[in-house]
């Protein structure tokens, strides 16, 4: 200890080293109770299969050109479901139960644990694509686009995942207790995703369900990522998902890192 | 005041919307003292904690801890304190000894520190056993020790303990105490908040009474005690069927009615010896048998009586 000890705010280079720490502490708990990662991924294979043999000979006429449709919307359901589910939970009960006061009475930047949670989620979201993606290429899903365009529309759907997890993290901060995340996740969840593009195109949706898909970004994401993976890029909707994703992280980190540095 | 490691509030205010929830409250403790804040639920005394601890910000007042100032300079203060009790907690769903590591990985030790610090932690503690479980599976006076262990981690310079017994048996209690005394011994200094009187009185070198978000009284635990109304005499018959005359005899010596709460026992405040002398007197006079007979300073339960009129248990609701 030669250094003298900084008064200011913590370094920027710290608060990496401790959100690392605090999100190997997320990742650890992941392992031992698997449920949610569990969940974020069997709900969209699910969801997958059923509905390629559902809908998919009268929406598409083939199975295999469904998938193509389907699929890439999937992916996207995927990346962060899992985040939706568990992350805001996990915020909530760490407030309640006298963990983040262990945290905020340590010498470490209050951001830490919160980017320490959404850390967490990216991998989790990163180990939920990879099954998915094996599982549609079992399905018979190929990437017309090739690999690059693949591996850019996985980065994609991870990148909003990561900015959609701050609003969990948000309603994980702001909410009493883990039941009202629960519900409230559970009642987003379903406009959110299925009111997109994921099943069927949106000019095919009756008008007032198109309007809400046309203005969700889940849908702006879905369709780059299913341009992306089909070969068409498309550079409109690829530059919508990007807007999409940077405005929900410049809204909600800001507004969760502000309420977990308020909530006393 | 620089060199001193350990604390000091002066005219400390607190308010919750509408509600002042400490009320102007001054405190100190010189490094290595334990500081003991007796009160009841709702006193107060979780939010003068958590504004030691820098969770809270105050609205008032000045609060220097380990020669830092908690709304100028709270990373310093961050860095020299540590929180543990009722309100904090170790994670449940890591082993006691991840949550140790993980805490000296947070305070910037090197990996084979943290592991180290951690061993040597749980080892002190008496925790080696159970160190790589779940704590989830632990018992109750298992965790409030890793608790205080975690607290130690970054060799902090003044220890906040929030009720670090409550709920705790006391056989578990007592193995607390002992490593919270030890604590003071090593010349940290301790804020320790309780609602029972023996946990202050024991471990305590100062206490301070809170009441409704203000300090009631301050002291040494013997000074307190004197201060509140002299001597108790404690009376107990050999045989319980002179009890009532030997609480006519105690009543007019006293000019008080005992108090008969105990099956068998009579207890009275007095001025001084001169009245302890006179029922020892009269009692030989009426040929009573004394099974038991003490002249002794009140507990602190009866000063606390005295001071709040209310009693420590079942007043109001927790803030």
């Amino acid at each position: 200890m030669t250094t003298p000890l900084p008064t200011a705010g913590p370094r920027p280079l710290a608060t990496v080293r401790h959100s690392a720490v605090l999100a190997r502490r997320s990742l650890v708990k992941t392992g031992r109770n698997p449920g949610p990662i569990v969940n974020g991924v069997v709900t969209p294979a699910l969801f997958l299969v059923l509905f390629l043999y559902l809908f998919g000979r009268p929406v598409a006429g083939t199975t295999g050109a469904y998938l193509h449709h389907l699929f890439p919307g999937i992916l996207v359901m995927g990346a962060g479901l899992t985040g939706m589910i568990s992350t805001g939970s996990a915020v909530n009960l760490d407030l309640r139960n006298g963990v983040t006061d262990r945290f905020r009475s340590l010498p470490i930047s209050r951001t830490a644990p919160l980017l320490g949670s959404v850390g967490a989620d990216v991998l989790r979201y990163l180990i939920a694509v990879v099954i998915l993606s094996a599982l549609g290429t079992l399905l018979g899903f190929r990437a017309e686009g090739g690999v690059p365009a693949a591996l850019g529309a996985a980065g994609l759907a991870i990148l909003f995942g990561f900015c959609v997890s701050w609003v969990t993290v948000l309603i994980g901060v702001l909410a009493r207790n883990a039941e009202a995340v629960t519900a409230f996740s559970f009642l987003t969840f379903l406009p959110l995703q299925l009111g997109t593009s994921l099943a069927a195109p949106t000019d095919t949706l009756p008008g007032w369900l198109r309007a809400w898909a046309d203005v969700n970004p889940v849908t702006h994401v879905m369709d780059a990522c299913r341009a992306l993976l089909n070969g068409t890029p498309d550079t409109g909707s690829i530059g919508r998902a990007l807007l999409w994703s940077a405005a929900l992280f410049l809204v909600f980190c800001p507004l969760a890192v502000r309420a977990y540095g308020r909530r006393e | 005041m620089a060199g001193d490691k350990g604390f000091e509030v002066e005219g400390l205010v607190k308010r919750f919307g509408r509600i002042t929830a400490v009320d102007g409250v001054s405190l100190s403790a010189r490094r290595g003292q334990v500081l003991g804040l007796l009160g009841p639920n709702g006193a107060g005394k979780t939010t003068v904690v958590r504004v030691l601890a820098t969770l809270l910000r105050p609205d008032d007042g000045q609060v220097r801890v380990a020669g830092a100032d908690v709304r100028r300079d709270p990373a310093l203060v961050r860095r020299r304190i540590a929180l543990a009790g009722q309100h904090t907690s170790v994670d449940d769903e890591l082993t006691g000894r991840a949550n140790l590591v993980m805490l000296g990985r947070l305070l910037d030790l090197r990996r084979t520190e943290a592991h180290r610090r951690a061993g040597e932690l749980l080892t002190r503690f008496g925790l080696d056993d159970a160190a790589d479980r779940l704590v989830a599976t632990w018992s109750g006076g298992m965790r409030r020790r890793l608790d205080l262990a975690a607290s130690l981690v970054g060799r902090p310079e003044v220890v906040l303990l929030d009720e670090p017994s409550a709920g705790l048996d006391p056989g578990r209690r007592d193995a607390l105490w002992r490593m919270i005394r030890g604590l003071a011994r090593d010349g940290v200094t301790v804020l320790l908040t309780t609602q029972y009187l023996e946990e202050a009185d024991t471990l305590a070198d100062d206490i301070a009474v809170l009441a409704h978000g203000r300090v009631i009284a301050s002291g040494a635990p013997a000074d307190l005690k004197r201060a509140t109304g002299g001597h108790t005499v404690v009376l107990r018959p050999a045989d319980t069927g002179d009890l009532d005359p030997a609480a006519a005899i105690v009543a007019r010596v006293a000019g008080r009615e005992p108090d008969r709460s105990r099956p068998g026992e009579l207890v009275v405040p007095v001025a001084g010896d001169a009245a302890f002398f006179e029922i020892t007197a009269q009692l030989r006079t009426h040929g009573i048998d004394v099974g038991e007979l003490a002249f002794r300073l009140p507990s602190l339960d009866e000063v606390f009586l005295s001071l709040t009129g209310a009693r420590t248990t079942d007043t109001e609701d927790a803030a």
